[in-house]
């Protein structure tokens, strides 16, 4: 049987999987909504992209990311567990190779990675500031009564975008119903909002980067074609958004995990069909000094499989 | 007299005894946690930087346990940190805690004010000048075995065999120097507490990539305000050095020591010093840790610290002129363990990587 590595990107909004097969081609890919709920979201998701495969395709290696990445590597039997932003950067260099700027804007987070030679320089991650990231887009959206798949094409309709305070998502939000109760048109004030994002989001995690052709927009909100010409017009170049932008950090898990098992041999896979097994987490207050760490334990049915959260590590251990 | 002080890393080993031996008695001031912050939260200015918010919940803490003084220090300059005595004894008051702050000034700042205030503690103590002076030695000392200790777990965390090892034997080395009484039994402890530390089981094979600690001096010291973001690099793997321990400056065996005049070293990149807070320090010990070798440097800042801010503006040119890559980290109550260690994890990626084209790099030059 051939071949195919598995990539999972479990995050604050949504819950990415993404196989890949032996010429690093997406074979399948599964977009859902984590909805607060990642054990159960992972569980469905694999659930239907092992349907999608068939059984035609041997699962060899498997990568965890995103912010939920160690909780979902006990869940699946993880080869490798990476941050995302290395993810990011190794999926986006094997899409362009010679890529200089990685534009990555998630549900919650947005982020800047600079790579020259194929090599991360530097990276930056929004701290304070949430404006312009999916979750308040997808609010805008709401509060416009207007659907966020057709948010950027309203944005690029605009004859003349508004001028929209950027600085922190609560004055955007202000300014732009301020804007409405003037009587600007939706698309202007979309559109306007779409170039506030972009310059919160060069204000904020792109200050001090030298950003270099070609630019790569990736992650959910690359969606939006009016942050697309957005970026554009601010950047003065042009900004490629990869056929699989939403799925990018999953395939970056996957790529990962050929590497990892390359050199592990065998893959730690539980397999597709998890969807019976309950998983659980339970705390306690370790009472063995004064500093009463929070200790959580992970529960596979009935088994311990993991335990963290203990500062000496002495809890950890003996799960093991 | 009740006396209590800020906690500052295991700072506080050394001055209980100090206190204790003072003729006083210690309000030992726990190791801040989130009912700390929580209370500190509550009662300082919005925007102040989590230094002030954490030592306001530390006061609060102590007052509790029935400290009646507080020992701290104030500071002269740009940075806002040599007021916040001033402030938190206002606090203090307005809530009600019949608490005293007393701030020690640098000495070259009054060194009339620095004798006055340690008279006082001597003589409300019952203490001779000999016996004063003596005590002061004891703790001193204390403290010099404590950073000496840290130093060592610095080194030898990143090549320990099971996690948490070199945490428990510092723990352990920590006690020794708690219960040791005179200058002998102090020497004692620090070669006791040396030797359990090396005898933490290791995997000599590895090879760490080495990143230096800088930024302002609160958010440095104590661990809890950071995350414990030195433990956190030494169990990722990392050997780190920072470059601000309570005893270096009087010392020579700290990279950042051994180079004399920070402020010289960063002139060519701000030729006003100093600029507040270890603003200036920050951008000089950059330099200094991208000539002794090292592949990285995390900087560690209050959110909203002017002087770090100005630092970190000026620091992209550092970091491009010496190649050396910086990270800075803003730390507030806001800041989640999560986003650090993300960030973290994503720095000592790309540092590896780095290295690890240097060195191919170096071989294909042979």
């Amino acid at each position: 049987m051939k071949k195919a590595y598995l990539g999972v990107d479990v995050g604050s909004v949504s819950t990415n999987l993404v196989v890949l097969d032996e010429s690093n081609e997406v074979v399948a890919a599964e977009y859902l909504r984590t909805s607060g709920q990642p054990i159960a979201t992972v569980q469905k998701g694999l659930y239907s992209i092992g349907q999608k495969l068939k059984g035609q395709l041997e699962i060899a290696g498997v990568g965890t990311t995103g912010s939920a990445r160690y909780l979902s590597s006990m869940i699946i039997g993880a080869d490798i567990v990476k941050n995302e932003i290395t993810a990011h950067a190794i999926a986006a260099s094997s899409v362009v190779p010679g890529v200089n700027t990685i534009i990555e804007i998630g549900g919650q987070d947005s982020k800047i990675i600079i790579l020259r030679e194929g090599v991360v320089t530097d990276f930056a991650m929004n701290t304070v500031c949430a404006a312009g990231t999916g979750s308040f887009l997808d609010q805008q959206a709401s509060r416009l009564t207007i659907a966020i798949e057709d948010f950027g094409n309203l944005a690029l309709q605009a004859k003349n975008p508004v001028r929209i305070a950027g600085r922190c998502a609560v004055f955007a939000e202000s300014d732009m119903i301020h804007k409405q109760q003037l009587g600007y048109n939706n698309e202007d004030i979309i559109a306007g909002l779409c170039e506030a994002l972009v310059r919160n989001y060069m204000n904020n995690v792109g200050k001090g980067k030298e950003i270099l052709p070609p630019v790569l927009f990736q992650g959910g909100v690359a969606a939006n074609q009016g942050l697309v010409e957005a970026f554009k017009k601010y950047l003065e170049m042009d900004v490629i958004v990869p056929p699989w932008y939403d799925v990018m950090g999953a395939i970056g898990a996957a790529l990962l995990a050929r590497r990892a098992v390359d050199k592990k041999q065998k893959s730690s896979f539980k397999g597709f069909n998890i969807r019976e097994i309950t998983f659980k987490t339970r705390s306690f207050e370790c009472q063995g000094c004064s500093n009463a760490c929070e200790v959580v334990q992970f529960f596979e049915n009935d088994d311990l499989i993991a335990r963290w959260g203990d500062r000496c590590g002495k809890w950890e251990l003996q799960a093991v | 007299m009740k006396i209590s002080f800020p906690h500052m890393g295991y700072s506080y080993i050394a001055l209980k005894w100090l206190v204790n031996h003072l003729g006083h008695e210690c309000i030992v001031p726990p190791e801040p946690s989130k009912k700390t912050l929580d209370l500190g939260v509550r009662y300082s200015p919005e925007f102040a930087c989590i230094p002030f918010k954490i030592l306001t919940g530390t006061y609060l803490e102590v007052a509790e346990k029935g400290a009646e003084i507080i020992l701290t220090s104030g500071g002269m300059g740009p940075c806002r940190a040599g007021y916040y005595w001033v402030m938190h004894q206002y606090l203090l008051d307005e809530i009600g805690k019949k608490v005293k702050v007393i701030a020690f000034e640098p000495p070259l700042c009054d060194l009339r004010d620095f004798w006055r205030k340690l008279h006082r503690l001597r003589v409300s103590g019952g203490l001779s000048v000999k016996a004063f002076i003596q005590v002061i030695k004891v703790a001193w000392e204390k403290i010099k075995a404590i950073d000496d200790m840290e130093m060592q777990s610095h080194s030898i965390r990143p090549y320990e065999e099971k996690r948490g090892d070199t945490t428990r034997a510092l723990w352990e080395a920590l006690q020794f120097v708690d219960e040791a009484n005179s200058e002998k039994e102090v020497d004692e402890a620090r070669q006791e507490g040396l030797r359990v530390l090396q005898e933490v089981r290791r995997d000599e094979s590895r090879d760490p990539v080495k990143i230096g600690i800088i930024g302002e001096i609160y958010v440095v010291l104590e661990p809890a305000a950071n995350h414990y973001l030195q433990i956190m690099l030494g169990e990722m793997g990392v050997y780190t050095d920072r470059s601000i321990y309570l005893s270096s400056y009087t010392r020579k065996n700290t990279i950042v020591n051994l180079e004399g005049d920070i402020f010289q070293v960063a002139r060519p990149y701000l030729n006003e010093a100093p600029i507040g807070g270890h603003g200036v320090n920050s951008i000089g010990e950059t330099i200094l840790y991208a000539r002794h070798g090292f592949d990285g440097v995390v900087q560690l800042a209050p959110f909203a610290c002017i002087p770090e801010i100005v630092a970190k503006s000026i620091i992209p040119a550092v970091s491009r002129d010496f190649n050396i890559p910086v990270l800075t980290l803003f730390i507030d109550e806001q800041t989640g363990k999560a986003g650090v260690q993300t960030r973290l994890e994503a720095f000592v990626d790309l540092l590896e990587k780095r290295r690890e084209l240097k060195r191919q790099r170096e071989r294909w030059a042979i």
